[in-house]
């Protein structure tokens, strides 16, 4: 039990730090290594108590995919070079004491809500819960995955199917006069429009381009 | 203290999620920070579910983390999409300048 404080604080620990210089950080390039971690050390809690399996798929989901897709729109938008310019000249912007104030009334809703809860009798007890059965996480929630919610499963596949259509959509750009090669144009192209025959007169010669 | 419970995952939850909506209210720099903030929102959602599911012995809250991992990335791609064709538009994604709406 002891173990299992210890590895608690500390993650959520780096957790919160790192949530913290997400937010603050001045240089966008290190808000979000600190997101990376922030979602490294989380998914390590998850991992600890019990759910390994989307510990995993959020190692790869996030730091694997979303982490570097910011990375890239970040050097791509050329953004990093904004520090040193954090609240400037606005300094007596008045969102900083509305958005603090609202943050914390948030907070103390959130908490004065989890102090008021009353648990169920068995809900500490983390022993009688999933963590002793002899099936996997894994396998636990692909049975009930791919039966009971085998309709919103479809329907989360439908969305990134059109997230990935959005996005290419989106940022897909049609050049001109760009030269590009055209095979359906390469092989359509008959004879009579790309050679003519000409009687060439004496002394004359033949006039291109006319 | 030592005991760890549901509700210190709770709390920590909590903390990450006002963390992240401090960072949408104070953010001045650039809207891909606000789109980060967005997803130390979900994360905290995230782990509410995740940790209701474990104590309570119900795996529906880790599917449905799954179902918010996979929106949370849709959203992602979508925003960054949107930002890249405005900064490709306009030359900036400083929230300030960003006052085409007029809101």
């Amino acid at each position: 039990m002891i173990a299992h404080a210890i590895f608690f604080y500390t993650f959520s620990i780096i957790a919160v730090v790192s949530a913290i210089m997400v937010t603050a950080s001045k240089n966008t390039v290190h808000s979000v290594f600190f997101l990376i971690l922030d979602f490294i050390s989380i998914s390590c809690l998850f991992i600890m108590i019990g759910a390994e399996f989307l510990g995993m798929i959020m190692l790869i989901v996030y730091v694997g995919a979303v982490a570097v897709l910011f990375l890239f729109v970040v050097m791509m938008l050329n953004v990093a070079q904004q520090k040193n310019q954090w609240f400037a000249g606005q300094a007596t912007s008045k969102h900083i004491p509305v958005g603090l104030i609202i943050s914390t009334l948030i907070f103390f809703e959130i908490v004065i809500v989890i102090g008021g809860w009353k648990y169920k009798p068995e809900i500490f007890d983390i022993n009688n819960s999933l963590a002793n059965t002899s099936v996997s996480n894994t396998h636990s929630l692909g049975q009930i995955l791919y039966t009971d919610y085998i309709h919103v499963f479809q329907i989360s596949g439908m969305i990134l199917l059109v997230a990935m259509i959005g996005a290419i959509v989106l940022t897909f750009r049609q050049r001109s006069g760009v030269k590009k090669q055209s095979y359906i144009k390469q092989i359509s192209r008959e004879r009579a429009e790309g050679v003519e025959v000409l009687e060439v007169q004496s002394n004359k010669g033949v006039k291109i381009d006319d | 203290m030592i005991e760890i419970g549901l509700g210190h995952y709770l709390t920590l939850g909590a903390v990450i999620f006002s963390i992240g909506v401090i960072g949408i209210f104070l953010n001045r720099k650039n809207i891909i920070v606000i789109l980060m903030s967005i997803e130390l929102i979900l994360l905290a959602v995230n782990i509410n579910l995740v940790a209701f599911s474990i104590y309570l012995g119900d795996l529906a809250g880790q599917v449905f983390t799954l179902f918010i991992l996979t929106v949370a990335a849709a959203e992602a791609a979508i925003g960054l999409a949107i930002i890249v064709v405005y900064f490709r538009n306009s030359g900036t994604i400083r929230v300030e300048e960003i006052d085409k709406l007029k809101g």
